[in-house]
């Protein structure tokens, strides 16, 4: 089905981000079309929903010029669900940004970069084609280069370097892994690689090739060995930029893993998707450990995007339906719910002025909705029932027993005591105990609650619908366990 | 052909990941770059080194497969951006942090 509604999500915030440039200095406006383009961008991707619900894949070929050989982008069900939560996560932290963000920020571009960094979030999402996955893990990583800077204050600057020397040396190593594919099957296009990639004469190369991917995207999603670079680089720019960075930039690396080792590298799953159990584990238990000695408030939040970025992956490895499924339906949580805590973050750095979990204290009192909407959010994250993030836990646990991964399931259940550990260790540091940090005056934060309230509603909602939401997570793990369906509709064996 | 570049690619990558590794921000600038260099030769030379047939489609029997060459444009353009970013913020950092040091950049004084 050829669609020219799949290149939109892509190209309205372009389109917004390149008209916004020539009216730096007028902030209102900025805001205005942020907000307006935001919201539809969200409408789209819903309406783009029920389309891929209704008429199978979408296909967008550029030019007309048929796969293999044309640019293809291509909306199932899994890109889709990821476009919408891209674009919850987006609005949301767009309209926290006006409460938030300083002038200076604003007028230097601030919204026109955060548009650009949806081009390249939505791009990696629909691409269907291997070297657009780079160009658009560019955009974002460019895009996102600056926002991390934007302000210049002393540790920006020191983290930005390191997070951009890590991730150009991985987009070369992205390169090679291009390059060596284009090398054995003569083609770049997904749907393509995954018919003749099984075909090589040679399947050790393959491998190879599958643990170069495995390596680039281990980097941008922060798996095991791999993840020393994130916890600082995402902590040091304001807490809306953090939210955005937190809910979204790893997931598009675990978005590129699934995607890729569930399409094109199936041939030895007993060896590449045992690394990727074994590095999940790992993953999430080194993750959750590092947060215990940290007093930060966003270092903590930092590190469980690692280790909760290890349970996706486990989902990945145990490699079922269900799993999949399962792997799906938390990261749908994750993401809303770890955006979610970095917007409470932002509210209590803005009334105690620090992110530091020891000069502050006992905020339930005077700030108990605050209070509140932490301990929903925090609790979810843990995975206490019947909140969001118990179910996509409970299903990925599931299939890791029918599976008879013992070991692994024991892993996760650890990790979430220690997460639910570290949620509560926050919980009593900032809003119980004795007063500390509080100013006399009563701060004004009330228009930053709106997002944090809506984001905390759809993660409730999550819990309460959980079996309707997972019927789509299974739905888009069925698409994705049988490629056959993705490759057809991108090849159109008619 | 298809050897000697490869022996150059992988020259490139090894002085590439030795200047990354310094400390001196500069060189790692370099670094970086020498990587970006190697990775557009090997797309080369991985996509068929060819001599003397145009990447067209035309009567005669013999053309170069043009897509590497797009792909390298597009990762030269994209190198070419990146690197100008990383020159001004390196610049910019020696100037507000006042060392070009590595080690000196580690950040964890405040732990």
């Amino acid at each position: 089905m050829n669609n020219n509604l799949v290149i939109l999500p892509i190209v309205i915030p372009l389109i917004t981000g390149i008209a916004l440039l020539f009216f730096r200095e007028n902030i209102k406006l900025n805001r205005a079309v942020s907000a307006m383009v935001s919201v539809m961008g969200l409408g789209l991707s819903f309406y783009l929903m029920s389309v891929v619900q209704a008429q199978g894949i979408q296909l967008m070929t550029a030019g007309n010029w048929q796969p293999p050989f044309g640019i293809v982008m291509v909306a199932d069900t899994f890109s889709v669900i990821m476009l919408i939560l891209s674009n919850i996560i987006g609005t949301a932290c767009v309209f926290y940004s006006f409460f938030t963000i300083d002038e200076g920020r604003e007028k230097h571009y601030y919204y026109p970069l955060i548009q650009f960094l949806l081009v390249g979030i939505n791009g990696s999402f629909l691409t269907g084609d291997i070297f657009n996955l780079f160009v658009f893990f560019e955009v974002m990583l460019v895009s996102s280069y600056i926002l991390i800077v934007l302000g210049g204050e002393k540790p920006q600057l020191r983290e930005t370097i390191k997070y951009m020397v890590i991730n150009m040396f991985s987009s070369t190593m992205f390169l090679v892994a291009v390059s060596l594919t284009y090398s054995v099957v003569g083609t770049l296009n997904m749907a393509d690689m995954a018919v003749k990639m099984p075909q090589v004469a040679n399947q050790g190369i393959v491998t190879v090739i599958a643990i170069m991917y495995m390596l680039v995207f281990a980097i941008k999603g922060a798996l095991f060995p791999l993840y020393f670079w994130m916890p600082r680089a995402y902590t040091t720019p304001p807490p809306a930029i953090s939210a955005l960075f937190g809910g979204l930039l790893t997931k598009v690396g675990v978005y590129a893993l699934i995607r890729v080792f569930t399409l094109i590298f199936i041939g030895d799953t007993g060896y590449t998707h045992n690394i990727i159990l074994v590095l999940g584990g790992f993953t999430m238990l080194l993750g959750v450990l590092a947060t215990v000695p940290q007093m930060d408030f966003r270092s903590i939040l930092s590190y469980h995007i690692i280790s909760q970025v290890g349970y996706m992956v486990m989902g990945l490895g145990i490699f079922t339906t269900l799993s999949i499924a399962g792997a799906i339906l938390y990261i749908a949580h994750n993401i809303i719910v770890k955006s979610c805590l970095f917007l409470i973050s932002g509210v209590t750095e803005k009334i105690t002025g620090t992110a530091n979990l020891l000069e502050m204290g006992g905020l339930l009192k005077h700030y108990p909705m605050v209070g509140w909407l932490f301990f929903v959010a925090g609790i979810s994250l843990a995975g206490v029932p019947p909140l969001s993030g118990f179910f996509g836990k409970l299903v990925i646990m599931q299939a890791g027993l029918l599976e008879g991964r013992y070991l692994i399931v024991a892993v996760s259940l650890l990790v979430s005591l220690l997460t639910l550990f570290s949620m509560m260790k926050i919980f009593i540091k900032v809003f119980w105990g004795e007063e500390k940090g509080i100013p006399a005056q009563r701060v004004p934060h009330g228009k930053m609650i709106p997002s944090v309230v809506a984001l905390v509603a759809l993660s409730v909602f999550i819990g309460f619908n959980a079996e309707w939401i997972f019927s789509y997570a299974m739905l888009s793990a069925e698409e994705l366990m049988n490629p056959e369906i993705y490759i057809n509709a991108v090849l159109a064996k008619e | 052909m298809e050897l000697l570049m490869t022996i150059v690619v992988g020259v490139l990558f090894a002085i590439g990941i030795y200047l990354t590794l310094t400390r001196s921000l500069l060189r790692v600038v370099l670094g970086t770059g020498l990587l970006g260099h190697a990775s557009f030769l090997l797309i080369l030379t991985m996509g068929g080194l060819k001599r003397g047939g145009p990447p067209l489609l035309s009567g005669q029997a013999a053309y170069t497969d043009p897509l590497p060459q797009a792909l390298i444009l597009t990762a030269i353009v994209i190198g070419f951006g990146v690197t100008a970013f990383i020159l001004v913020l390196a610049y910019r950092s020696y100037q507000e942090l006042g060392t070009d040091d590595l080690d000196k950049l580690r950040g964890v004084e405040d732990e």
